[in-house]
């Protein structure tokens, strides 16, 4: 196994744990944490194929991931700040409980 | 393939299945922390060392402390009665599985297309980066910074709004 299909298999591996956490849970932050873990492991991805791509010099796939991340953190602020209002507005974040768009 | 990267690799799993499956949400919050710093230090063993410390100060700095944050504010650390699964967790458990299936799949039978590792270490100092940021990446990078200011005024805006109630 070369050392590219390795990292690919273990991103591959967190991005079905992340979906499956974020499928699977109750809890809206855990599903939010299922996210990140989803957006890790395609972060691993494209630093594997830098590294390991015929030109590693033009550095391509390392600004993806660094946008990747940025536009992450971005996503997790949103998110969570979603989640603290929807908790203020239905003293929940049981995901299930959640089952009407009207407010 | 180094016996480093097998300690990191399981690391990172362990962190990951951790955060998905402990029923304690904070304890979640701290195995979610684990498998960002075994993905860290992923980063850092491609060589990729901008990526990886940038990796630390935003996810194990930012994003892991908003996390606990959310949990502390929602009090989410109680354990639910009916269960930390939601009620359809058996279809989402078949998704994700076949999901990582066919990736598996696909990686395993596309060795030949995966090109083979180059020994040389690309060298990338962090001025590079940064002529490259300045440069050819000068527009992204820009849109990138009025994402993050919105999304900082977005969030503020959505977790700060007291709605008055009518009793």
């Amino acid at each position: 196994m070369t050392p590219l299909a390795g990292y690919l298999l273990v991103a591959a591996l967190l991005f079905s744990i992340g979906l499956a956490g974020a499928l699977t849970r109750r809890n809206a932050i855990l599903v939010l944490i299922g996210i990140e873990l989803m957006l890790n492991a395609a972060n691993l991805n494209l630093i594997a194929f830098w590294r390991y791509g015929p030109h590693p010099e033009a550095l391509t796939g390392m600004m993806f991931a660094i946008f990747s991340i940025a536009v992450a953190a971005a996503e997790a602020a949103v998110g969570l700040g979603l989640v603290i209002q929807i908790h203020r507005h239905a003293h929940t974040t049981d995901l299930d409980a959640m089952n009407r768009m009207k407010g | 393939m180094s016996f480093v990267f097998y300690v990191l690799a399981a690391l990172s799993v362990a962190g990951a299945l951790a955060a998905v499956l402990l029923k304690n949400t904070v304890h979640c919050a701290l195995a979610l922390t684990v498998a960002f710093a075994g993905l860290a230090l992923l980063f850092l063993q491609l060589d990729a060392q901008f990526a990886g410390f940038a990796q630390i100060l935003v996810y194990i700095g930012a994003v892991a402390i908003l996390v606990v944050f959310a949990i502390l504010l929602t009090r989410g650390s109680e354990t639910p009665k009916d269960g930390i699964y939601s009620r359809n967790w058996p279809v989402g458990l078949i998704i994700a599985t076949s999901v990582f299936a066919v990736l598996g799949w696909a990686v395993l039978h596309s060795m030949s297309a995966i090109p083979q590792s180059t020994s040389a270490v690309p060298v990338v100092t962090v001025l590079d980066i940064g002529n490259a940021l300045m440069g050819r990446y000068v527009l992204p990078l820009e849109i990138v910074a009025l994402l993050l200011t919105a999304a900082l005024i977005g969030a503020v805006i959505v977790a700060m709004h007291e709605k008055e109630r009518p009793k």
